[in-house]
């Protein structure tokens, strides 16, 4: 069916969202190489099943993989910052797709395909999925309310104010990759179970660009606001085809509105509409 | 007396300028040392070599028997320094409380992971209270830094500093910005700091408050230490009274500033 599509692709893109959330919207460290995250989540767990794995036991796997991909990137982040760090982070976009296209094991220019159904169904599927993006929304919020999140609200301010608070940024942005790679691997992990194939134009320059669109959207460091965003933008594609063939005309249009009139994204967006209502609502 | 803070011998090169050359003084646990000098003396460069901002290229910097010349500012800040720096660096999004919660929070922040085991902030949230009190803005607490004036945001940077539980709390011209009668109230919560045990160095160009409740002066002129002891003997000296009456007669406007 239609809709269990839909709710599936939204699931998984809203975990990969929230994924680079946690690095770039918390903690501050700006990546345009994220879909490579994703795509070694993805290949993993498709290597794996294909391999005869369980599907149960190649989600973990391709988290932990992604994860420590993202604890190496992680260390440039100590390294460089901002727009550095954003070139940095798109060299190793580009490296993901360079390296994946050179490789046989994991069928080159071809991808991988035939990967096998986890078994459970499609609306099973289309619910584990959800309740995975559940878990990681919750994970979410939780973050931004621990002293984690603290910290990280402070390092994405000005690291070296939260140096003098006694704050080890080092270890803070470390942990933010590695949280948010590893996530990023579960959600393509999930994604590679949805479509059962995997090629390397999926985890390109565009997907990571495509991913931030999404965080940037919906407001950097919003949780709520960048869920929506995400659960939006990935299925316009699939409704609307003309959204399909614009897609990156759209995107770029929707960048530049945000950035131009409401950095905030949705997040902000949506605090000044309830702003006006209940102030509309007290001056009754 | 024990040197609860010992400096000796540091250097500090920017290109081809020395800011600092062989600068050497020692704090006395409990002591309340005023560092002064003229603009450009050296003399936040000073304090950014001790919290490990700047790395001199020579010198010792010896906190409580620990020498911590060489760890990153963090880890020197959780062996006792607390820094409130000349221009006012709050964080942004967080209101006044926060920004000082966040500091007295600093047990909890030590290890990402346990930073991820708790949210709980109560605590931290009436201990910041109550240094804000403390510096005279309890009034401010719930506002946001960029809602603030100049003179609530230097008093908000002193809380968030004292918030460390800090062994020497370093304090770069807290009472700029200030106007006279907020700069001797707040310089009276430096002095009783001081009585209650916290050692201070204070960084300031108010030199009647410095004079008022400052027990040891060292004056920095140029990058090199020209004074180093009992405030009236120091500023008695011709050497010291040269360097920085000069540079004071050449600034009346700044001191109008100060003072507005």
């Amino acid at each position: 069916m239609y809709e269990i599509s839909l709710l599936t692709v939204m699931s998984f893109s809203v975990i990969f969202a929230l994924s680079l959330n946690l690095i770039t919207g918390f903690c501050g460290q700006i990546s345009l190489g994220h879909a490579a995250f994703y795509g070694i989540g993805a290949y993993t767990a498709a290597l794996f099943t294909t391999d005869g794995g369980s599907f149960w036991l190649a989600l973990p796997l391709a988290m932990a993989v992604a994860g420590f991909f993202g604890f190496i990137v992680g260390f440039a982040s100590l390294r460089v910052r901002h727009d550095f760090l954003a070139i940095t982070t798109m060299g190793v976009g580009f490296l993901f797709t360079g390296f994946v296209r050179q490789q046989e094991f994991l069928g080159g220019e071809e991808g991988i395909a035939g990967i096998p159904d986890p078994g459970i169904g499609q609306i099973p599927y289309m619910l584990l999925c959800a309740a995975f993006a559940a878990a990681v929304i919750a994970f979410s919020l939780y973050v931004k309310r621990s002293w984690m999140g603290q910290a990280f609200d402070a390092i994405a301010t000005d690291e070296d104010t939260a140096r003098t608070l006694g704050v080890d940024v080092a270890r803070y942005k470390l942990t933010a990759f590695v949280f948010g790679t590893a996530l990023a691997g579960l959600a393509g992990a999930l994604f590679a179970h949805y479509v059962k194939f995997v090629e390397v134009e999926s985890f390109d320059f565009i997907e990571s660009i495509s991913v931030l669109a999404m965080v940037i959207v919906g407001g950097i460091g919003s949780v709520w606001g960048v869920v929506v965003a995400a659960a939006f933008l990935s299925v316009l594609p699939l409704l609307l085809q003309v959204f399909a063939d614009y897609k990156l005309l759209i995107y770029g249009v929707l960048l530049f509105a945000v950035m131009y009139f409401a950095p905030g994204g949705i997040d902000s967006l949506m605090r000044m509409l309830w702003r006006r209502i209940s102030g509309r609502r007290t001056a009754e | 007396m024990d040197a609860l803070l010992s400096i000796s011998g540091v250097s500090v090169r920017f290109g081809g300028v020395d800011a600092l050359a062989d600068v050497g003084f020692e704090v006395a646990k409990g002591a309340l040392l005023g560092l002064i000098g003229p603009n450009g003396a050296g003399k936040t460069t000073m304090l950014r070599a001790v919290t490990g901002m700047v790395r001199p290229q020579t010198g010792s910097i010896v906190l409580d028997g620990a020498e911590i010349s060489r760890l990153p500012t963090h880890r020197r800040v959780r062996l006792g320094l607390g820094l409130s720096q000349q221009i006012v660096r709050p964080f942004a999004g967080m209101t006044a409380v926060e920004n000082v919660a966040l500091a007295a929070g600093y047990a909890k922040t030590a290890d990402p992971l346990k930073a991820l085991a708790t949210a709980s902030r109560q605590a931290e949230r009436d201990r910041a209270r109550t240094l804000l009190d403390l510096v005279g803005v309890a009034d401010a607490a719930d506002a946001l830094p960029a809602e603030l004036p100049l003179g609530y945001l230097k008093r908000v940077e002193v809380a968030r500093a004292l918030a460390l539980d800090p062994k020497v709390l370093l304090l770069d011209e807290p009472l700029a910005g200030l106007n006279t009668s907020e700069a001797a109230r707040l310089a009276d919560t430096v002095v009783d700091l001081n009585r209650q045990g916290t050692t201070v160095v204070l960084i300031e160009h108010n030199l009647s408050e410095v004079m008022r409740v400052c027990r040891q002066l060292v004056v920095l002129d140029n990058g090199r230490k020209i004074g180093d002891g009992d405030p009236a003997e120091v500023m008695a000296d011709p050497a010291v009274r040269d360097a920085y009456l000069g540079a004071a007669s050449e600034a009346p406007g700044e001191a109008r500033d100060a003072a507005a």
